[in-house]
């Protein structure tokens, strides 16, 4: 079927069966491949995507939904050119990537809280992350990465500046 | 403020995985792939009689053990030959490799993979370690069904027993765990130039190179193995991807197209080694003074079907059975024992953990004997610089471990919670003491490994390291190009550092038992020191540093005896505990560690590392059940093997003490497996001191707390 839908602001459309998942439609027909699948079941957020200003887990989602529908991936928080977003830039900063491969997921579901709750409390970012896994640092750096990133948007926002342009920090 | 290369830099890697540019294996499209399904069997112990394989489309493929190359082994170089790489006859573990079906389309292959008719007939199969110790169903190795079996002595055990006041007898058990890296397996395998050229998510490129090579009857120049960007690995993709490998590449040698094996989460959970459950049984003799005379330790773990490493995972739970402590008089046997489950092998702690938490939890149990203070009683035993090992060994280094006592006890409020709480009352502490020995045991390194690291400058100026160990999370991209730039006094971002290929790089070794940063990244500063010297002339500069021993490490293979280890590094982990009185569900109220690795290369990564190792440690006392069922595991996905999340333990509070070892870069000794050797055994014994009863297995579930109220 002929799908419409918006990706990372841009229109887009595909011609897929209605029933491969929306995790294969990005992956494998867009060749957004940032989003990544840890478990295919729904389980782990390692393919968690936001749309329509939701987070869902990829995988489980048919490609059917996306129709009209308004979807970010990780692609869609930096250009090439334009840098981290201060989300990404604080996972840097607090050294909260290491194997990588839960960071899309994670960074993904960050911005959904943020954008509902600029100012949540810990229990809320616990809450919020808990369908995402990860198994390489414990969650703490994690933990920081997203009382930072909370904090950096805040003030951007206090200035009157637009999120998603870099603030510094630079490929290595 | 931390000075020097202690000092945090952002990670090299973090930029484009936090970007989602990074491609894994899965995320990089190959021209003409096709992919490849294992077939296995659905039996755990008999004879294959017949396979049925239905008829496949064009472009579709089944390779079995009739298609291994001529002359090719049918067994997977591991430590020794192995694993077959395809049975078509005896069949030990329930998801043996029969063939591997290859194919342009994944959920094709599915169905055909579904269609394949094999029949069997039966046999009676051993699942644990009495049953493997029974020989049930005959022997599966040997007449003994033993893998290994060690045996040591330090000191007069026998006397000691002979002039025993009371003996305290013990049986702690640990059970099996899954790596659960965030990555599954996967490996791309294709022919270049008339080579075998192997892309794969691992932790030990060599290690592949070794083990394809006699199965495809090819030297092991024309095997090239290029890691992939890797998403952790926990050991999990120290051995494992050998597995993988030799079918794919079997297949490549038939088919003559690239095979890329992606697993799904249900088939990596179900299919991929494990870490060794175990079994050791204490009994520890006291004279009338209720002071610890001697022990004896009979150790047993269930090695599964193959080999594998099981003899070397066993040798470290064996070294680190008496954990921290100098005990007199100790005889010990250790036994490896072949069952029909899947080969346990290595997983990070590589058997230290499980030596660890029932040593740990046993001196618990006799302090609770005895009534006395289990962290005095503790204390009273600990080893110190100069003191005897189990191998009669020595302990070379100081040991800081009062000291941190003292520091983690004033932060975590030891004390006051202490005698606030009483046994029994809901509230616990638990305090675990432990080590872990940086690099291989014994003569490894200099006999086996014989690491060596390449670095040059280039005609253009710029700096390359050249070495095997990998990048899998732990931030050796980092950490590698630290050390050489604070030697050469340059921008660490300024030094190249690809991910390993074999036919560019010199064998540094695995990525394996903390010894990337201790052996490697020693030698990683020494070619440094040796390039420094000629960075500033004309031309392409070369230089290269090998390993050698310690002065002063003496190891006996044959007879284990001597230094396991050359040092060690050195934790304490507090954790204290609330038990629901009706559900017995365990709120964790805080985790306090300190440790002592000599010198963080990088504090950030240090106490990332930290977090992750006790949090992974805590998911396998607290949550991480793994059982068998005929063979199979009953846990298989990760909606019911359960690992810890954001909402299951608190922040971990990290400190580090330092303490630089001469032979280590910059003074810095192993971090890795050390991290996760002690709060499991913490949180146990936090359990026991809140429900006032004896803990002996982990994981610590509501069900079994339950179990021991009820039934004491």
């Amino acid at each position: 079927m002929v799908i419409h839908f918006t990706c990372n602001g841009k229109p887009v459309t595909v011609d897929v069966d209605g029933d491969m998942r929306v995790l294969d439609v990005l992956r494998d027909v867009l060749d957004l491949t940032g989003t990544k699948e840890g478990c295919g079941e729904g389980e782990c957020g390692a393919c968690t995507i936001i749309l329509n200003g939701k987070t869902v887990n990829s995988c489980l989602l048919y490609a059917g939904k996306l129709q009209g529908a308004v979807v970010e991936t990780i692609e869609g928080l930096s250009g090439d050119s334009a840098g981290l977003h201060p989300i990404q830039e604080s996972f840097l900063e607090e050294g909260a990537v290491q194997c990588g491969f839960c960071t899309p997921g994670m960074v993904l579901s960050t911005k959904a809280l943020l954008d509902r709750h600029p100012d949540p409390s810990i229990k809320e970012i616990e809450t919020a992350l808990s369908g995402n896994f990860c198994r390489c640092t414990g969650y703490g750096k994690i933990m920081k990465a997203v009382v930072s990133s909370a904090e950096k948007l805040r003030d951007s926002r206090e200035d009157g500046h637009q999120s998603g342009t870099g603030l510094g920090v630079k490929r290595g | 403020m931390t000075t020097g290369i202690s000092r945090s830099v952002p990670r090299v890697d973090a930029y484009d995985k936090a970007a989602g540019i990074t491609r894994y294996i899965a995320d990089i499209p190959v021209a003409g792939v096709c992919y490849g399904k294992l077939v296995r069997t659905s039996i755990s112990r008999g004879t294959i009689l017949d396979i049925d394989v239905p008829e496949l489309p064009e472009g579709f493929w089944f390779i079995s053990e009739g298609d291994i190359p001529e002359g090719g082994r049918n067994r997977i170089h591991m430590i020794k030959e192995d694993w077959p790489v395809f049975t078509n006859s005896e069949v030990r573990f329930y998801g043996q490799t029969i063939g591997i079906l290859v194919g342009p389309d994944r959920e094709q292959l599915i169905a055909l993979a579904d269609a394949v008719r094999v029949t069997y007939r039966e046999q009676e199969a051993a699942f644990t370690i009495e049953e493997g110790l029974a020989c049930r169903g005959g022997a599966l190795h040997g007449d003994d069904n033993l893998f290994a079996d060690y045996c040591l002595v330090k000191g007069d055990p026998e006397s000691a027993f002979s002039r025993a006041h009371r003996v305290i007898e013990d049986v702690i058990e640990t059970g099996f765990q899954e790596h659960v890296y965030m990555e599954p397996q996967g490996i791309t395998v294709e022919e270049q130039d008339g080579k075998i050229v192997i892309h794969a998510s691992c932790q030990c490129p060599f290690y592949i190179r070794k083990a394809v090579a006699p199965s495809l009857n090819r030297s092991l120049d024309d095997i090239i193995v290029r890691q992939a960007v890797t998403g952790g690995g926990f050991g999990g993709k120290e051995h494992f991807p050998d597995i993988i490998a030799s079918a794919a590449a079997v297949a490549v040698t038939k088919v003559h197209r690239p095979v890329q094996v992606i697993f799904d989460r249900e088939e990596d959970m179900c299919y991929s080694t494990k870490r060794h459950p175990s079994q050791v049984i204490f009994k520890t003799a006291l004279d009338s003074e209720n002071r610890i005379i001697g022990m004896d330790i009979d150790a047993r773990i269930n090695a599964g079907a193959y080999e594998s490493c099981s003899p070397v995972v066993l040798q470290r739970l064996i070294f680190s059975s008496n954990s921290v402590y100098d005990i007199p008089n100790v005889q010990l046997r250790g036994r490896a024992v072949a069952t029909s489950t899947i080969p346990s092998d290595a997983f990070r702690g590589f058997g230290a953990p499980q030596g660890i938490i029932a040593a740990e939890l046993h001196m618990s149990h006799i302090a609770r004997e005895i009534g006395m203070d289990e962290v005095e009683l503790k204390r009273s035993l600990m080893v110190s610089k100069g003191s005897r090992t189990i191998t009669n060994g020595t302990i070379h280094e100081t040991v800081k471990l009062h000291e941190m006592w003292q520091r983690i006890a004033e932060v975590s409020g030891w004390h006051e919670k202490k005698s606030r709480y009483a046994p029994g009352s809901g509230r616990g502490m638990g305090a675990a003491f432990y080590l872990h020995g940086g690099g291989f045991t014994g003569s490894g390194e200099q006999d086996i490994i014989k690491a060596r690291v390449r670095m040059v400058k280039r005609d253009d100026g710029i700096v390359e390291i050249l070495l095997s160990n990998v990048e899998m999370g732990q931030g050796l991209q980092t950490t590698f190009r630290k050390i050489a730039a604070q030697v050469l006094d340059c921008d660490y971002r300024d030094i190249l550092l690809a991910d390993p290929d074999t036919d560019r790089v010199p064998d540094s070794g695995p990525t394996v038992a903390s010894r990337s940063i201790m052996i490697v990244g020693r030698l990683v500063q020494l070619a440094a020191e040796q390039l420094k010297h000629k960075l500033h002339e004309p031309g392409a500069q070369e230089s290269e540093a090998a390993y050698t021993q310690p002065p002063g490490c003496h190891w006996d293979q044959e007879t284990l005896q001597g230094d396991a280890y050359p040092a060690y590094g050195w934790g304490i982990c507090v954790i204290e505990t609330a038990v629901d009185p009706d559900t017995c569900e365990v709120e964790t109220l805080g985790v306090w560690t300190i440790h002592e690795i000599g010198k963080a290369i990088d504090e950030a990564i240090v106490h990332g590392q930290v977090t992750g190792g006790v949090i992974q440690a805590l998911g396998y006392g607290s949550l991480e059940k793994l059982e068998l069922k005929d063979g199979k595991f009953f846990q298989h996905t990760m909606a019911d093997y359960i690992i810890p999340t954001t909402l299951d333990f608190p922040g971990v509070y990290s400190e580090l003490v330092e303490n630089p070892y001469p032979y280590g870069p910059f003074g810095a000794k192993g971090l890795g497996e050390l991290v996760f050797d002690g709060a499991a055994a913490s949180y146990a014994m936090a359990v026991q001191h809140a429900v006032d009863r004896t803990v002996s297995r982990i994981p610590v579930t509501p069900e079994y707390i339950m179990e021991l109220k009820t039934h004491g």
